[in-house]
């Protein structure tokens, strides 16, 4: 700890050493660091089924892995990026600095959120043992669509039930934290139109974890009883119906996607005018773009439905709403971009990420017009392209988003700069495999290849095994990032407490690193 | 703290509440099914009210299909393939049904209209599926449905099919299955 902080420390930190400080620990920072460091435990471990999809689809054929155990490799690796790495990563952030921007001296809930970060190991470490049941783990994909998951899976289905209910539980008492902090515990003067966007777009997405959650739970309690106790919410021949499966499934799906590109928008919403050394560009427009799409989401689950069969008004209406998406989300990327127009731009790694992130996306969105065609639909729906899709607006922007977060906040984390050389390393490796990996995609899906298949026809061979290439050199681009960060956390050039030339807010107030206890006497806000 | 604990309620309200909504969404799903006809739903009561008007100019044809489910034994066809009708008139059609196993089977039939919006004026008086129906081992019936097309049905509409899944719901038989055809 600095110099400065040491006196602060003697008064406050009777925080037990070891174990038991992580164990019993309260402090925002702390639990924000555990959750940080569980996200990229769990990246690493759902990067290495990916790997195992990838190495079978190397080539056509079946080389490595039996088609059951393929199947329970795109199921764990979805459900373990979606809650597992994506969701409590930008929990980690919100933790650690939520109450910094806000000026606030910790969470509202601190001993909730104690319970809230240590009840996640728990859920993931049943679901990862539940591949080793005997008849092996969840196999029906991520979306667990009934009759998959109830007449026709394994005995480990009450475990994958029991371990989303607690990441539901997880998430739920996060979010309701996020919510009464911001809520209640802003700074004198620090207005609701004050806030910076990272802290707005968190407080929107916890109403939005708070809404779709329980309907989550919902499901699969649906699934758990239809499947153990006899009742036939999802079963034709009990008066249920399959279909109902999916629109209870996508009415919490579709918000959920928003849920975990929300909190990115507010990342690079601080990241662009930081390093593009101008104020955002219409912040107002942004607050009410983030709303609006909030609630816009509630309203497009069926485009994930068109091809079941639903009559054409109905089609039409979802259509039409998920294309009106793209108009706040155009917003969006216009403001970024105009709030760079004519900035003073330097290129570090955050900034990198951050640009990066607002291209990429950009293209995931654009394939998800052509998605929301209706009748192009027909065509696309569960073929590679929309694994294109959803990879550009998550890896390339939800992940880019929270990897540019970690450049940006670590040297107030730990009181060091990052290793710049290593980090523009790290960002070109990646940008590069990234495109390698997922780009071909679109091509392949539209010629016609299915999703979720061990197996493909000889026309797509020389395609994945270029994928393939592309997905090991992601993967093993990561390494760099692991080494950045450990350096970075055992050493380096000391930060100062701006860090950043053109940073402004209350986190670049304190010293660097964060003290343990900060804003114990709230600031005063211009 | 005091103002935390309001605020913490209200949002646990609002969990509580879109849990219960979840579920709300099952009989929420039939019954907007059911008032708009989409998905091809039919309703599982009986229409009474016999229209007095028979529109003779037009004919339908209702074209009949029956599809055992997967793990339901029984030998399950239509009588007739298709039948032309005129809107307003009732007709009886019979389905055939066999068990050819050694066991009694309960079944439950199914129904599914196609186009789905179509579903909304196809009445049915009489239903084999409005109850489950039990085959003893090697026994066989006719399963009649007597229905008339309402004539309020769109001109875009000249062809339906009635689809019917049959299931072997023997597993779940509560013992009242209303034709208890033994087959004497
Ligand atoms: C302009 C915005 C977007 C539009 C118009 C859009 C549209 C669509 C459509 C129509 C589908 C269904 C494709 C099919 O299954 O045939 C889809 C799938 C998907 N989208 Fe998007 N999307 C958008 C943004 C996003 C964002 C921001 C995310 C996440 C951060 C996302 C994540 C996903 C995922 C995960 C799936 C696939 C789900 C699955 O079947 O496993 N989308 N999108
Ligand atoms: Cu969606």
């Amino acid at each position: 700890m600095s110099a400065i902080t040491h006196d602060h420390d003697h008064e406050h930190d009777h925080k037990p050493s070891g174990i038991k400080r992580w164990l019993y620990t309260t402090n925002h920072k702390d639990i924000g660091t555990m959750y940080l460091v569980f996200a990229l435990l769990m990246f690493f471990i759902g990067g290495s089924m990916a790997m195992v999809i990838r190495l079978e689809l190397f080539q056509p054929g079946m080389q490595f892995v039996e088609p059951q155990f393929f199947n329970q490799m795109t199921t764990v690796h979805g459900l373990i990026m979606v809650f597992g790495a994506v969701m409590p990563a930008f929990t980690g952030l919100a933790n650690w600095m939520i109450p910094m921007m806000i000026g606030a001296p910790d969470m509202a809930l601190p001993r909730m959120n104690n319970w809230s970060f240590w009840i996640l190991p728990f859920a993931f470490l049943i679901l990862l043992l539940s591949l080793f049941m005997p008849g092996g783990g969840p196999d029906f994909g991520w979306t667990f669509y009934a009759p998959l998951s109830t007449t026709y899976s394994n005995d480990s289905t009450a475990l994958f039930v029991f371990s989303v209910h607690i990441m539901g539980i997880s998430s739920i008492m996060g979010a309701i934290n996020v919510i009464v902090t911001i809520w209640n515990m802003r700074a004198p003067g620090m207005t609701w139109m004050k806030m910076p966007l990272f802290v707005w777009t968190w407080f929107i997405t916890a109403f939005l974890l708070i809404m779709v959650m329980p309907v989550l739970a919902g499901a699969v309690t649906m699934v758990l009883t239809d499947k153990y106790f006899g009742t036939s919410f999802f079963d034709a021949a009990g008066g249920g119906d399959p279909v109902l499966f999916q629109h209870i499934f996508w009415f919490f799906g579709h918000p959920e996607v928003y849920i975990m590109i929300l909190p990115a928008f507010g990342i690079v919403s601080a990241i662009i005018p930081t390093f593009a050394r101008k104020p955002l560009f219409g912040y107002a427009s942004m607050v009410y773009a983030t709303a609006s799409i909030a609630i816009l989401s509630f309203l497009v689950w069926a485009h994930h439905m068109f091809t079941t069969g639903m009559p054409v008004f109905a089609t039409l209406f979802f259509m039409y709403c998920t294309m009106l998406i793209a108009v706040p989300t155009g917003v969006k990327v216009f403001n970024w971009v105009a709030t760079m127009w004519r900035g003073a731009m330097t290129f570090e790694v955050p900034m990198m990420f951050a640009l990066a992130f607002i291209v990429l996306f950009t293209i995931g969105g654009f394939s998800g017009l052509m998605l929301a065609i209706t009748p192009a639909d027909f065509q696309y729906h569960d073929t590679y392209f929309v694994v294109a899709h959803f990879h550009y607006v998550l890896v390339t922007g939800a992940v880019f988003s929270i990897i540019a977060a970690a450049y940006y906040w670590l040297p107030k984390w730990t009181g060091h700069m990052y290793d710049e050389r290593l980090g523009q390393l790290h960002f070109w490796c990646s940008l590069i495999s990234v495109n390698l990996l997922f780009f071909p995609m679109h091509f392949v899906g539209l010629a016609g290849m299915p999703r979720r298949i061990p197996d493909y026809a000889l026309q797509f061979a020389d395609f994945n095994a270029f994928i393939s290439v592309g997905g090991f050199l992601f993967g093993l681009s990561q390494l760099i990032f692991v080494w950045v960060l450990v350096k970075c956390a055992r050493g380096g050039e000391k930060a100062t407490a701006q860090v950043w030339e053109g940073a402004e807010g209350l986190e670049w107030q304190v010293p660097s690193p964060a003290p343990y206890h900060t804003f114990e006497t709230p600031p005063e806000v211009k | 703290m005091q103002l935390h604990r309001t605020l913490v309620t209200k949002l646990l309200l609002v969990t509580a509440l879109m849990f219960g909504f979840g579920f709300a969404l099952v009989p929420l799903y039939d019954v907007f099914c059911e008032v708009t006809g989409i998905n091809g739903k039919t309703s599982n009561v009986p229409a009474t009210a016999l229209v007095d008007g028979v529109d003779t100019s037009r004919e339908i044809t209702i074209e009949f299909l029956a599809r055992p489910n997967k793990d339901m034994p029984w030998i399950f066809k239509p009588e007739i393939r298709r039948l032309t009708v005129h809107p307003g008139e009732v007709h009886v059609m019979n389905y055939f049904a066999e068990n050819p196993t050694a066991q009694m089977i309960v079944g439950q039939a199914v129904p599914s209209v196609s186009p789905g919006q179509a579903a909304l004026y196809l009445h049915k008086i009489e239903c084999f599926c409005f109850t489950q129906q039990q085959l003893a081992a090697g026994r066989n019936m006719l399963m009649p449905v007597q229905f008339y097309v309402d004539p309020a049905l769109p001109a875009q509409f000249s062809t339906i099919t009635l689809n019917y899944t049959l299931y072997d719901v023997t597993a779940n038989w509560q013992g009242n299955a209303a034709t208890e055809n033994l087959g004497e």
